[in-house]
């Protein structure tokens, strides 16, 4: 297991990058510690996999290091990197048994036969797999097989990282709860440096303890959970992260106080008069609809169970509320009211800091 | 225009992949198959199509017998969960080549090109080749030229399936607004309840090549006649707990409420979101340990041992909390549906008869 | 799959049913009404029973033949094979390379068979031939019009050059469909090159190893022109393989007879080994 340090790393496809658009990756700093659940979020095509690849030695990067705690691995082949990965589609090997394939990696570093079957059987427990052990691997469901992908890292104890590239994509729902679970009890119980990348912010926020958000090659924000949620960096994370994402208004702000389409809102802190183009943010949790605050033009509510949505407008902009379920929803409204400790002000689409916290 | 399934079964090498089905769906309607991967919701989708005849049963289109009419003399249109378009031909092509097949005008092909473009947001893309689109696009140019020429039954298989998480979100929000223009039957094959619950319309559940239930989505979710559809349309998984009933009272961790059933032993059902971390008077007390709490933005997920059994709450806020803690949630008896030891409800949840 | 309720789809299948009908039912039903009938000429048959079976199936000239033709059938098997996995194995995989590799490979593939005969009986003449006159220029005693040896080993190259490139192309198109998560799951579990040939490319590539091993069998378990454009089944009757023979007795010596009761082993023969592969290589699959 590793602490993993990214140094000033970046990757372009082309062989001699000029513009900033070249660069598939561009220039990141970034340490993980040992032991840590990180996730890299982000739409396709936002360079999550580039990095991946470059951490499990697939590409070699344009410029920059990878560290494993104090030891350069950059020139390091694959399987020199002590890494484990799960893939999008499961990779099993289909002509052997479920014992077999977890004991193929350590038979391959020649471990004594005691030992491998000592740590397979352990494997098996953990991943819960015992009874299928004799079972032939290609006869498996999406789940079963995805399972003995991480056994087959996990079986290796001196593994650095195991890393993950979009192992749910293939599971059902309901399976995908299990997995996740497990998932969650096997880090906690083994400790290992693990790397999620996923396009899904729900798999993101439930599997890491900090998610690097990714947009166009860049890094946009690298924050808990709870961070990415509530003070968005970017208007990019605030849309990404939450379903719907955050409602965005053009506003101008003074002080305390924002002006939306002739409406004045108060927001929780002060701000310095900011310059370029200023919106606020709120989550559609965090507003309500009332009789007074912002107009508000309702198009359609939809009913998601635990919660209903309601999509309509605001000064031209879309935006949407979240109601819950046990709330009634007024029968004619026309404003929806904010909550003001949880609106954002965002100058060029990067959160401004609010005047105190600055100060 | 209307599509109906009587008795209709399908059977392959032995095996019941459709169990028999009676199925009726109105006239510009929005229905959603919801089922795991296999229970029979492409099986269901081919019949329809006409892309694989019934082993028994007939189906009707507009009361008319279509049963063993090949797919290409029936008005359907299909959308597949892999992007499928011609590689070599433009977006515009690619929309109108359903419209050269059928020999339409050029003057009227260019018109409805151009107005299903205009729907689905194409027009600044017509001349690209669909492996120059972003997948979503791709998704959007293969739904168009299954809406083009104006198909009465429109199917769409987990059509969402290979998309990014927010594309997915973007395009699903979409499809109900397209799917109200076009005044075509839909039905829309998924895996996931919450799709099903945003598309609205109506609702069959699937389980192992069965129908479980058909009806109004938001009544098929509140009011599941079985524990299998209460479980294929809950994610998170609808919580099960044994509870006994006895002189009229429910009894679940010593907790007594009233109900209108016979003595007996039941399975008491309740939804993630139902769960409280808040005291609620007359409220269940349940005592938990915790096992694993997920983040998700606005709420958490809490992954919770109570006795042997698991049970999953989703709680609003951020809960930060040590595994092993004993914690003690709160269940209102108006959320618990109690099913028989046959699985069929046996009593719905009183807060559902409202909604 | 369903019967399909509109009858006059088979109209559409009736030019096919006369043309197979003209072209495979008649002959073969000619061939075997021949089988059965013995004659002294003017066109009068008469019955014989399984007479004609009974004597090529104990008929000493028909059993070297199918000897000679299942060591053949199992040589080119035992070189093309894994010649041709090793090949596609080493091709490149994509890039220029690879469509030129891939037109190369093809061109032997393109040559008609007397053509490829032909090419090899002049190729090893030890006169005018550039491989015969090079090895007997350099004293190795190479003759395929004396030696039996010889012979066969011309043969035996000359099927190899000219069918390896089909089998290699076969392979090469399983290949090209694994997935690259594959390779690199191999290499973090640091698999040796063996493993990963044993554990991922031969399992994927089951399917076209069964088409390649099916039609190299039947088709040098057939093989005609070649053998008879270079060597006329010479010296002696050491490269007479099966079909050889059977043209000589048909034609040559007008025994139709015979020749009809042992073309229709020889077809039993063929459709009962390809049996017994096709079976062997597919048992696998059906284990759990």
């Amino acid at each position: 297991m590793a602490r993993i340090t990214l140094e000033n790393l970046a990757h372009s496809y082309r062989p001699a990058p000029k513009t900033d658009d070249d660069w598939a990756l561009k220039p990141m700093t970034l340490t993980w510690r040992d032991g840590g659940a990180y996730a890299l979020l982000g739409s396709s095509g936002c360079g999550k996999s580039t990095l991946l690849n470059i951490i499990s030695g697939l590409l070699h990067p344009t410029q920059g290091r990878v560290l494993f705690e104090d030891r350069d691995v950059t020139a390091l082949p694959t399987a020199a990197r002590d890494i484990a990965q799960v893939f999008q589609f499961p990779v099993v090997y289909d002509t052997m048994t479920v014992r077999q394939n977890l004991a193929f990696p350590l038979k391959n570093r020649c471990l004594p036969a005691a030992e491998i079957a000592r740590r397979v059987q352990d494997v098996a427990r953990m991943i819960g797999m015992e009874d299928a052990l004799d079972r032939r691997a290609r006869r498996l469901t999406a789940d079963a097989k995805q399972k003995i992908s991480l056994g087959r890292g996990m079986v290796r104890h001196e593994v650095n990282a195991i890393l993950f590239d979009e192992p749910l994509t293939v599971i059902d729902p309901q399976m995908k709860w299990e997995l996740r679970t497990q998932l969650k009890s096997l880090h906690r119980e083994f400790g290992h440096t693990m790397i999620y990348v996923t396009h899904d912010q729900t798999e993101a926020l439930t599997f890491a303890d900090e998610v690097v958000v990714m947009s166009e090659g860049r890094v946009v924000q690298v924050g808990t959970p709870r961070s990415l949620f509530d003070a968005p960096a970017h208007t990019f994370v605030g849309y990404f992260i939450g379903s719907p994402g955050m409602n965005l208004l053009d506003a101008e702000v003074q002080g305390a106080t924002a002006f939306v389409a002739g409406t004045t809102i108060p927001l929780g802190t002060a701000y310095a008069p900011p310059k370029g183009r200023v919106q606020i943010g709120i989550r559609p949790d965090a507003a309500r609809p009332a009789t007074e605050g912002l107009p508000f033009r309702l198009i359609r509510v939809e009913d998601v169970g635990h919660h209903r949505i309601l999509r309509g407008e605001v000064a031209g902009a879309a935006f949407n509320v979240t109601v819950p379920e046990d709330e009634p929803i007024p029968a004619s409204f026309d404003r929806v009211a904010l909550d003001p400790a949880r609106i954002g002000v965002f100058v060029d689409d990067w959160r401004l800091a609010p005047l105190e916290r600055a100060a | 225009m209307t599509l109906e399934l009587r008795g209709v079964s399908r059977k392959v090498a032995g095996q019941d992949w459709i169990h028999p089905t009676d199925l009726t769906l109105s006239p510009g309607s929005m229905n959603v198959l919801l089922g795991p991967t296999l229970s029979g919701k492409t099986s269901l989708m081919r019949l329809m199509a006409g892309l694989d005849q019934p082993t028994a049963g007939r189906i009707f289109w507009q009361g008319q017998d279509v049963t063993g009419m090949p797919v290409q003399k029936r008005g359907v249109a299909m959308v597949y969960q892999q992007f499928i378009n011609y590689p070599s031909m433009s977006v515009y092509e690619n929309i109108a080549s359903p419209l050269r097949l059928q020999r339409t005008s050029r003057a009227e092909i260019d018109a409805r090109v151009r107005q299903t473009a205009e729907m689905m947001r194409l027009t600044p893309l017509l001349d690209r080749r669909p492996l120059e689109l972003s997948g979503g696009q791709q998704q959007r140019t293969a739904l168009a030229r299954a809406l083009v020429k104006g198909a009465g039954l429109v199917l769409l298989d987990e059509p969402l399936a290979n998309l990014d998480y927010k594309l997915r979100e973007e395009l699903r929000a979409e499809i109900p607004r397209i799917f109200e223009a076009s005044g075509a039957i839909f039905v829309y094959a998924t895996t996931e309840a919450e799709e099903a619950l945003l598309l609205g319309g109506n609702t069959a559940t699937l389980w192992e090549g069965r129908v479980t239930q058909f009806g109004p989505t938001p009544q098929v979710y509140r009011a599941p006649v079985d524990a299998t559809t209460a479980r294929v349309f809950s994610d998170p998984p609808m919580n099960f707990q044994p509870v006994a009933v006895r002189g009229g009272m429910a009894r679940l961790d010593g907790h007594d409420w009233p109900v209108a059933l016979p003595d007996g032993s039941y399975r008491a059902g309740f939804r993630a979101a139902h769960l409280r971390l808040d005291p609620l008077p007359g409220a269940i007390p349940l005592k938990t340990r915790v096992d694993v709490t997920e983040f998700t933005g606005a709420e958490t997920f809490l992954h919770l041992l109570h006795g042997e059994a698991r049970l999953i709450a989703l709680v609003p806020g951020v809960q930060r909390l040590e595994r092993g803690a004993a914690l003690t949630l709160w269940l209102d008896s108006t959320h618990v549906y109690l099913f028989g030891q046959d699985g069929r409800l046996a009593c719905r949840a009183p807060y559902a008869a409202v909604a | 799959m369903d019967k399909p309720v509109n009858n006059r789809a088979w109209l559409l299948v009736l030019p096919v049913l006369v043309l197979v009908a003209f072209s495979a039912v008649i002959p073969l039903m000619t061939v075997v009404n021949y089988s059965v009938q013995d004659t002294f000429g003017r066109n009068q048959f008469f019955w014989n029973g399984l007479g004609w079976f009974e004597d090529v199936l104990h008929s000493d000239r028909v059993h070297a033949a199918l000897g000679r033709q299942l060591l053949f059938s199992g040589i080119i098997l035992a070189i093309e094979i894994p010649l041709g996995i090793f090949i596609a194995l080493n091709m490149p995989k994509r890039g220029f390379w690879a469509s030129l590799v891939l037109v190369l490979m093809a061109l032997p593939l393109l040559i008609p068979w007397n053509v490829v005969g032909t090419i090899w009986q002049v190729f090893g003449r030890v006169d005018i031939g550039l491989l015969g006159h090079t090895l007997a220029a350099l004293g190795v005693d190479y003759n395929y019009v004396n030696d039996p040896l010889d012979a066969w080993a011309t043969i035996i190259v000359m099927d190899v050059w000219h069918w390896t490139s089909l089998v290699a192309l076969l392979c090469y198109a399983g290949l090209q469909s694994i997935p690259d998560a594959y390779y690199q799951a191999a290499r973090i579990d640091q698999a040796s090159r063996w493993g990963v040939f044993r554990f991922i490319e031969l399992p994927k590539m089951r399917g076209v190893l069964l088409i390649a091993v099916l039609l190299r069998f039947m088709d040098s378990f057939m093989i005609y022109t070649e053998p008879f454009v270079v060597t006329g089944g010479g010296p002696g009757n050491a490269t007479t393989f099966l079909s050889i023979d059977l043209v000589k007795m048909a034609i040559g010596q007008f025994d139709l007879g015979p020749a009809a009761a042992f073309s229709l082993i020889y077809f039993l023969v063929i459709l009962l080994i390809s049996w017994v592969f096709y079976t062997a290589m597919t048992a696998e699959r059906e284990r759990p």
